[in-house]
């Protein structure tokens, strides 16, 4: 009789202390949809369908979207969500586009009307202007999304591949094949 | 006194080919005629070009200035007019272009006006520094890193020691020697100033022991005026001792710890050559505008040392040495182990080249096929930095930086050694260069998202926030509307009530009046 009253005491307790503790220290929003959000790359270019990266790493994490339709992101970033969810890599879904070299906009200042349809079409206030003057992109901040492309009445924004530069340039892993030169 | 040296891992005896340039005096190069003058010559931001084309400059004025605190800035070699400034070939293994001034020279060599100084032991650091920022010296010794950082390591590090750079041990380069051995004044001079500037007393030059006519040159000049405080030190000749790191840890026996700089342990390091680059802005107030450059290898028919204006052609250069030799076959900017191979001699000397060499077919080693690694461990052998090469190569093919950084992949300093011991001839050091660039790739990709997705939450914060105001504002003047209605019914409701009265008064009166 004794021992059945203690568990029952003691289970009372758990009880307690776990509701305490789900009220006390509950986690605020989705950790693993954070997770994955770290590693979209945040172009918040809504080809993946979602209104940018946050919404489409939520969508994931509840298991409503498929890992495979970041074209940014590219192979290397289903590669790192698959690894990241345990999950297998799957190739890009076409229908969300492809793979593209990094790219900038690019305004034709002496196009541009200042309509300021742009500035509210980037996700990243990445374009700088007000109305009926000229706009132009803030190139360092612009993800190359290509949202603003659409909205412009007189079409003078051009979407242009990020030139290499020395900085920017990275050495190539060696060919396989080839021994590099050691003349001493 | 012979000083106690210490020892690092590792290091190789190579073939020095020394001779073939260091047996002649050092010559000065003639003016070509076009320069080309990278505007990027330190590690730093490119410089801001002040000049326009179609300007006429003078010798030593200055054409572009340094944009922050890692950039130098670039003075004109001789005068001429600007013809532009434009992307044309540097120096650099990528091959690609980069902005520079092309000065066409008018053979004048008209020089700026400028003015040295006699007594500088009366100035402050401060002003001998900037003196050293406006004179757009870098490390010389290859690494191009703004010297005036070096002379003011900040407040938080104490500075016991200056140690001056003349180890020079990569096959077939002798600038330094030369320099030591011809301008030994300038060096011993640059170093007091060096001194003066860091407000230490002690100063140790590390000269290879296959330099022995330098080590002679320094230490008269030392003896002649008097300066106790410097040490000329014999090192054994040994790859890679001219490192910095390795420099330091046989000197000192001190080791630079991991991601530091020598400042951290009290050390400050220069080149022989940037100490008397410094003594020649402050005392002779000249800007860098031309440095002592080896042209050497089986390659060219005559070779030597010459000091070149900034900016001249490599094509002017090897002209002056004779010209090409029938079998010349490679052309590398810096040494045989740390160099780079360029793809013509268009490509202009710039501050941190010390050394073009034209090498033969017979001069290099016949390419052979990579082989797999039979994990023969001789690479950690030779390893000065006393790292794990094979392990580095295998996370290095991954492509999984993570482990190699894990491995101190960023304390190689690529020297090149276990390239050379490699029996399966793996070219490891392009494999530790290309997994740095990934990784630093990667790291400045994470750096771009990471601020796009602040900028993305707070625009999406602020149109919330818009919206809420909105929805307030609309809110308050709907309440503002039904106040209004209530506040009308109330009077009309009152109003109505004193209609009412009224005819109920005037009822009663008469109902009075009646009775």
């Amino acid at each position: 009789m004794t021992a059945i009253i203690v568990i029952c005491l003691l289970f009372a307790l758990f009880g307690l202390v776990l509701g305490f503790s789900s009220i006390k220290f509950r986690v605020e929003g989705d950790p693993i949809a954070d997770q994955i959000d770290a590693v979209l790359p945040q172009t918040q270019c809504g080809q993946c369908g979602y209104p940018g990266c946050h919404p489409y790493a939520e969508a994931i994490a509840a298991g409503e979207a498929e890992i495979n339709q970041c074209p940014p992101g590219g192979e290397e970033g289903i590669q790192q969500l698959a690894e990241l969810l345990g999950v297998e890599p799957q190739p890009l879904n076409a229908e969300n586009g492809t793979e593209k070299p990094p790219m900038v906009a690019v305004i034709d200042e002496a196009v541009c009307i200042g309509c300021t349809k742009c500035i509210q079409a980037c996700p990243v206030d990445a374009i700088l202007g007000a109305a009926k003057v000229m706009h132009t992109v803030i190139e360092k901040e612009c993800t190359g999304c290509e949202l603003c492309v659409a909205p412009c009445p007189v079409d003078c924004i051009d979407m242009v591949p990020i030139k290499e530069t020395v900085i920017t340039w990275n050495w190539p892993l060696p060919t396989s094949g080839s021994s590099q030169e050691k003349a001493a | 006194m012979k000083r106690r040296l210490w020892d690092y891992n590792g290091g190789l005896h190579l073939a020095e080919h020394k001779t073939l340039s260091s047996t002649k005096a050092a010559a000065i190069a003639s003016i070509p005629r076009e320069l080309v003058i990278p505007l990027s010559q330190s590690i730093g931001h490119p410089a801001e070009p002040i000049v326009v084309a179609g300007q006429r400059v003078l010798k030593g004025e200055k054409i572009a200035h340094s944009v922050g605190s890692l950039s130098a800035s670039v003075h004109a070699s001789s005068s001429g007019i600007v013809r532009e400034i434009a992307d044309t070939a540097v120096p650099h293994p990528s091959g690609l272009n980069a902005k520079c001034i092309v000065i066409d020279t008018d053979g004048l060599d008209e020089e700026a006006p400028s003015s040295g100084l006699v007594q500088y032991e009366q100035l402050d650091p401060s002003a001998l520094i900037s003196i050293v920022q406006g004179a757009g010296i870098v490390g010389l010794g290859g690494a191009a890193f703004p010297s005036s950082i070096k002379l003011n390591p900040g407040t938080n590090r104490t500075i016991k020691t200056l140690i001056l750079n003349g180890a020079e041990c990569e096959p077939y380069i002798t600038c330094d020697d030369l320099l030591m051995r011809e301008q030994a004044l300038a060096v011993i001079e640059g170093a007091k100033i060096i001194l003066h500037t860091l407000g230490i007393k002690h100063c140790l030059i590390g000269v290879e022991d296959n330099k022995p006519k330098a080590i002679e040159a320094l230490e008269k000049v030392r003896d002649e005026l008097v300066y106790r405080n410097i040490d000329i030190v014999e090192v054994p000749t040994l790859y890679p001792t001219g490192g910095e790191k390795q420099l330091v840890k046989i000197l000192t026996g001190n080791e630079i710890p991991a991601g530091k700089i020598p400042a951290d342990i009290g050390i400050v390091c220069h080149n022989v050559g940037t100490a008397a680059a410094i003594f020649q802005a402050v005392i002779g107030g000249k800007p860098l505008i031309s440095r002592l450059v080896t042209v050497s290898g089986n390659g060219v028919r005559n070779p030597q040392n010459l000091e070149v204006p900034i900016g001249t052609p490599i094509r002017d250069l090897v002209a002056q040495c004779g010209g090409y030799t029938d079998g010349a076959a490679r052309l590398i900017m810096g040494g045989p182990m740390m160099g780079f191979a360029l793809p013509n001699d268009d490509i202009p000397v710039v501050k941190a080249t010390n050394s073009i060499l034209v090498l033969t077919t017979s001069d290099l080693p016949e390419t052979e096929q990579a082989l797999p690694c039979i994990r023969c461990g001789k690479c950690a052998e030779v390893c000065p930095m006393e790292l794990l090469p094979q392990q580095l190569y295998w996370y290095g093919r991954a492509k999984n930086g993570e482990k190699a950084q894990a491995y101190n992949l960023f304390d190689c300093i690529e020297c090149g050694s276990c390239d050379v011991v490699c029996p399966s001839h793996i070219p490891l050091v392009q494999y530790f260069r290309a997994t740095k660039s990934a990784v630093r790739t990667s790291k400045s990709e994470q750096q771009k998202a990471d601020n796009a997705r602040q900028r993305n939450d707070s625009r999406l914060l602020r149109i919330e926030q818009a919206k809420a105001e909105r929805a307030e504002r609309s809110r308050k003047k709907k309440a503002q509307l039904e106040n209004k209605k209530k506040s009308q019914a109330a009077i009309e409701a009152s109003v109505e009530r004193a209609k009412n009265k009224k005819i109920a008064r005037t009822e009663e009166s008469s109902l009075e009046n009646k009775s």
